[in-house]
């Protein structure tokens, strides 16, 4: 039987593909259904079982410690998760129960165990959040470890002699980093989905991963070849030679492509002909700087700074922001970072307490939030000034709708520096300040605004949804969100073409600019800078590189007069068919 | 013996996270330290317990403490509460 092609194959299975790549490998079953053992105790058994059933706990325990321990930076934020586990281990209602059974029913460690674990399923059966209903999972875990501990065979670890796919019921967390090993190629689990904890690890390891496979586990009996592809989440089961044949092409082509395409994150992002463009990354904290600088960005086109407000109740103050803002401009320099001032409402802010806006979106938020809190406005004003010896910063607003409103900000912004001067206070004079672009106002006075600022930034997310006055996430009309509709086209045109007349330079920073669909349009209007998730950047540089800029340049009239966005997509896939098939290689087609 | 009131703040409320910080907090205190919401009472020794009820934003919550350093664990589980066991 072959897995290569059809989807219906007996031996070919889909789950959800968690985490992308190739894997080849001989199965490991990670938990062979055991019948955990039921035995009565004699009297002068109870003492030696209590210290049986501490020792097991000891031992999961100081596991679980070293795994936490172990754990890169990357994904240090699962510490707290793995300590959650550690708290169950020690819950009064799982160990000190279980001890109590031992004594008072006169059972064996793991019949205790199991009747206790039975106690807590009923509790949280009855809880009503599916979330935390759902919890009970990992309590299952907890206890399986323990008794996979009374049964000695916790012992197994990662060390493999040839390639393997570990295949569990249930993934956790420490499973993965537990069996962390060069020759532990993947994983397949029975439960799960694209965002459980599993998942994320499995893919900050770069471990491809396929799960929610019903009864997978059973399908197998060990040892046996298996291959996975966790881009589109298949796997074949008792492939035949050509099967595997198939699948190290795929893996050959997936591990070139990442290659390839990492290879080009440090390049500059130039056109064959010349054209130089600038890619940045859009981030919301410190710690993404190692990403940045990992997928090559130019710098940082956005910096959402809401991130150290929210969920506060008391407001982060001067030196706490100063200090954030000089540690990021400290590592990004010499490299511009444009740091975009509060976006948000006030709702999110503090004790602040809005009531209920009929229209949030149209509301009391972002620039106009600030101007309305002067106060915490200049709060953050000094912050971001301090900061600017440190490195190249440039100053955004987010949500400018008229002049008026960018005369007001700029008012403030010079009587903050006035005092910061008379102060004393060192900072650089000359720091940039710029624009979002993402109110149709703004594009309509694009050329009046370009006059007061040095650069501008389109915000296509929010600049979509009030041009085309489509909430995004109201399932009604969000079909309708359309970031290639001629109108929108026409805008961001509008846009580039008053920065440039006006001398300043023009960067997009939404989602759009992440596309790589959306890339030849961009390149034609003329786009100096795109800004996107630092894991975009290296896929979007090789594109640019191979991209002719006279070509796109032609293109744009065509897209200009496209009268719906589906000939505008349709017009830009030949375009994209036609001059860059070598950077979309179907690695995971099925 | 201290009683107090409070709403539950964060975006989560008591998931597993939260619930991990306020059981690792109350284990340090000599004093009972108890969870109380509609007329169930919760161990906040124990994260099961906790977590088992199932606290979302906006619970109403009352806590209890009671032994010698109640007052101390008290202000303590007050400022974690109140700083939405520092998360969002």
């Amino acid at each position: 039987m072959e897995c290569l092609k059809g989807q219906d194959q007996a031996n070919q299975i889909k789950g959800v593909g968690v985490s992308p790549g190739i894997a080849i490998g001989r199965v490991v079953l990670l938990d062979k259904e055991v019948n955990w053992p039921r035995r009565d105790l004699g009297q002068d058994e109870i003492e030696l079982e209590h210290q049986r059933f501490v020792r097991a706990v000891n031992g999961v325990e100081s596991r679980l410690e070293a795994v936490r321990d172990q754990l890169d930076s990357d994904i240090a934020e699962y510490a707290a998760l793995i300590d959650s586990h550690i708290l169950m281990l020690r819950d009064t209602m799982l160990f000190n129960k279980t001890l109590a059974l031992i004594e008072e029913e006169m059972i064996n460690a793991e019949w205790a165990l199991d009747k206790v674990l039975e106690k807590v399923e009923a509790r949280f059966a009855t809880v009503t959040d599916d979330y935390l209903r759902e919890r009970f999972q990992d309590v299952r875990q907890v206890a399986e470890r323990i008794m996979r501990d009374l049964a000695g065979q916790c012992s197994r670890q990662a060390d493999f002699s040839e390639d393997v796919i570990l295949v569990t019921r249930d993934l956790s967390p420490e499973d993965i980093l537990r069996m962390r090993s060069p020759k532990v190629r993947g994983f397949l689990a029975e439960m799960g989905g694209e965002t459980s904890h599993s998942a994320i690890i499995a893919r900050a390891l770069r471990i491809p991963a396929v799960v929610g496979l019903k009864k997978v586990a059973s399908r197998f009996k060990g040892g046996e070849l298996a291959l996975l592809d966790g881009s589109a989440g298949l796997v074949c089961l008792d492939p035949s030679p050509h099967d595997v044949d198939y699948y190290r092409q795929k893996q050959l082509r997936f591990k070139q492509y990442n290659k390839e395409v990492a290879a080009f994150a440090h390049l500059p992002p130039e056109t064959v002909d010349g054209l130089r463009v600038k890619v940045e990354a859009n981030i919301e904290m410190v710690d993404e700087v190692d990403q940045v600088h990992e997928y090559g960005a130019g710098g940082i086109g956005l910096f959402r700074s809401e991130y150290l407000y929210l969920g506060r109740d008391i407001l982060p103050d001067e030196d706490y922001l100063y200090d954030v803002y000089r540690r990021l401009l400290t590592r990004m320099a010499p490299l511009p970072v444009t740091i975009r001032t509060l976006d948000a409402g006030g709702d999110k802010i503090g004790s602040w307490q809005a009531g209920d806006e009929a229209n949030p979106a149209l509301g009391l938020r972002a620039i106009r939030y600030s101007l309305s809190e002067p106060d915490l406005f200049a709060v953050q004003l000094r912050a971001l000034l301090r900061a600017s010896r440190h490195g190249r910063l440039r100053i955004m607003f987010p949500m400018i709708s008229s002049s008026c409103e960018l005369d007001r900000v700029i008012e403030i912004l010079n009587e903050v520096k006035k005092d910061l001067y008379l102060q004393g206070v060192n900072f650089d004079p000359e720091v940039e300040i710029g624009i979002m672009v993402e109110v149709p106002s703004a594009v309509t006075m694009a050329d009046v605004l370009a006059r007061q600022v040095d650069f501008f930034s389109i915000g296509t997310n929010d600049l979509i949804q009030y041009a085309l006055a489509i909430d995004r996430v109201n399932e009604h009309v969000s079909h309708m969100y359309e970031p290639l509709h001629p109108a929108v086209i026409r805008l961001i045109s509008q846009v580039v073409e008053a920065g440039h007349l006006a001398g300043i330079e023009v960067t997009l920073c939404g989602e759009m600019a992440g596309d790589p669909t959306c890339l030849p349009l961009l390149l034609g209007l003329g786009v100096d800078v795109v800004s996107m998730h630092p894991r975009a950047i290296p896929l979007i540089k090789k594109i640019i590189r191979s991209t002719v800029a006279a070509e796109v340049e032609l293109l744009l009239p065509e897209l200009l007069s496209c009268v719906s966005a589906k000939e505008v997509r349709s017009r830009l896939s030949e375009f994209i068919q036609n001059n860059y098939r070598d950077d979309f290689p179907g690695v995971s087609e099925q | 013996m201290f009683e107090q009131e409070f709403v539950v703040k964060n975006k989560l409320g008591l998931h597993v996270r939260a619930s991990a910080r306020l059981v690792a907090l109350a284990q340090q205190f000599e004093a009972g330290i108890f969870l109380i919401r509609n007329g169930e009472e919760a161990d906040c020794k124990s994260i099961l317990d906790v977590m088992s009820m199932a606290c979302d934003k906006g619970s109403l919550v009352r806590i209890r403490v009671d032994g010698s350093d109640a007052g101390k664990a008290m202000a303590a589980v007050a400022a974690l509460i109140d700083n939405k066991f520092d998360e969002d």
